[in-house]
């Protein structure tokens, strides 16, 4: 199979993007989600 | 949760059982080769972005109209996710093309239409970094992303309309084009695949957009104390 490795890396290469984008959802989501609590929690007090 | 997981499951285990396809049940396109399986994953993913680009199209239509924030929510995630196809799209291409046809890249009108369009939604996400206030930035996105969009039809049609060193389209591109009937099934199943994927990142990333409404709204309530 002649050009087996750009396909392979053509594949890599794509899905490695997908995975990164997902990656920096769960990563962002995350970040946002313990500044919910925080800002929560600072709420309260401040009542 | 676990809805969230079986969906990211089957957008995963769709998207390899289409790269099985693309690799071992398609058969070998005659004058390129093997080279021309990156076809099944290359096109799909650009099929997917240009969907992902019309539902922010509606959104931003739908914004400017209603002002509800949920459309600016889904107008700024499909410009993410969309803008991920579309590098993937900007990759995969050239990886393809410096084989078949010895360079990397030209300026013709289908890649340059299609650079354009990646540009534009980056620039569509830079342009929301640069407002704070909420509604000011979801209208000027949307009106951004209205403008955006003119795009994606020249993208399609640029290969129709003129004549471009990217093939000529297989799907949709009248009398004497089209797909072997194998090929043909492989790549829908490859584009159910990809839309599948885009869909479950487009439901991830929405949920993040909600929760980041939820930090200005708290932020807001903080500081007014």
């Amino acid at each position: 199979m002649k050009n087996l490795n750009s396909i392979f890396a053509a594949y890599m290469i794509g899905w490695g993007v997908f995975f990164l984008f997902f990656v920096s959802i769960v990563k962002r989501s995350s970040d946002l989600r313990g500044e919910v609590e925080r800002l929560k929690k600072a709420i309260l007090k401040e009542k | 949760m676990l809805r969230r997981i079986l969906f990211g499951a089957v957008a995963v285990g769709l998207v390899a059982c289409a790269a099985y396809a693309a690799f071992y049940v398609a058969p070998e396109e005659r004058t390129m080769g093997t080279i021309q399986r990156i076809f099944y994953f290359h096109a799909s993913t650009a099929w997917a972005g240009e969907t992902t680009f019309f539902v922010c199209f509606v959104a931003n239509l739908l914004y400017i109209w209603k002002r509800k924030p949920e459309y600016d929510w889904l107008g700024v995630t499909c410009a993410e996710v969309g803008a991920a196809c579309i590098t993937v799209v900007l990759i995969t291409g050239p990886i393809w093309a410096k084989p078949v046809w010895g360079i990397w890249w030209t300026w013709d009108a289908r890649l340059t239409s299609t650079f354009v369009l990646w540009i534009l939604y980056i620039c569509f996400l830079l342009l929301r970094t640069l407002v704070e206030e909420p509604e000011r930035r979801a209208l000027l996105s949307a009106l951004f992303g209205v403008f955006a969009f003119i795009d994606v039809p020249i993208v399609f049609g640029a290969i129709r309309w003129w004549r471009t060193q990217h093939p000529a389209p297989v799907i949709m591109g009248g009398s004497g084009s089209g797909l072997d009937p194998v090929m043909k099934k492989v790549f829908f199943f490859n584009v159910l695949a990809m839309h599948v994927l885009a869909a479950f990142l487009i439901a991830e990333r929405y949920s993040l957009a909600k929760t980041k409404h939820e930090v200005e709204l708290l932020q807001r309530e903080a500081e007014a104390r």
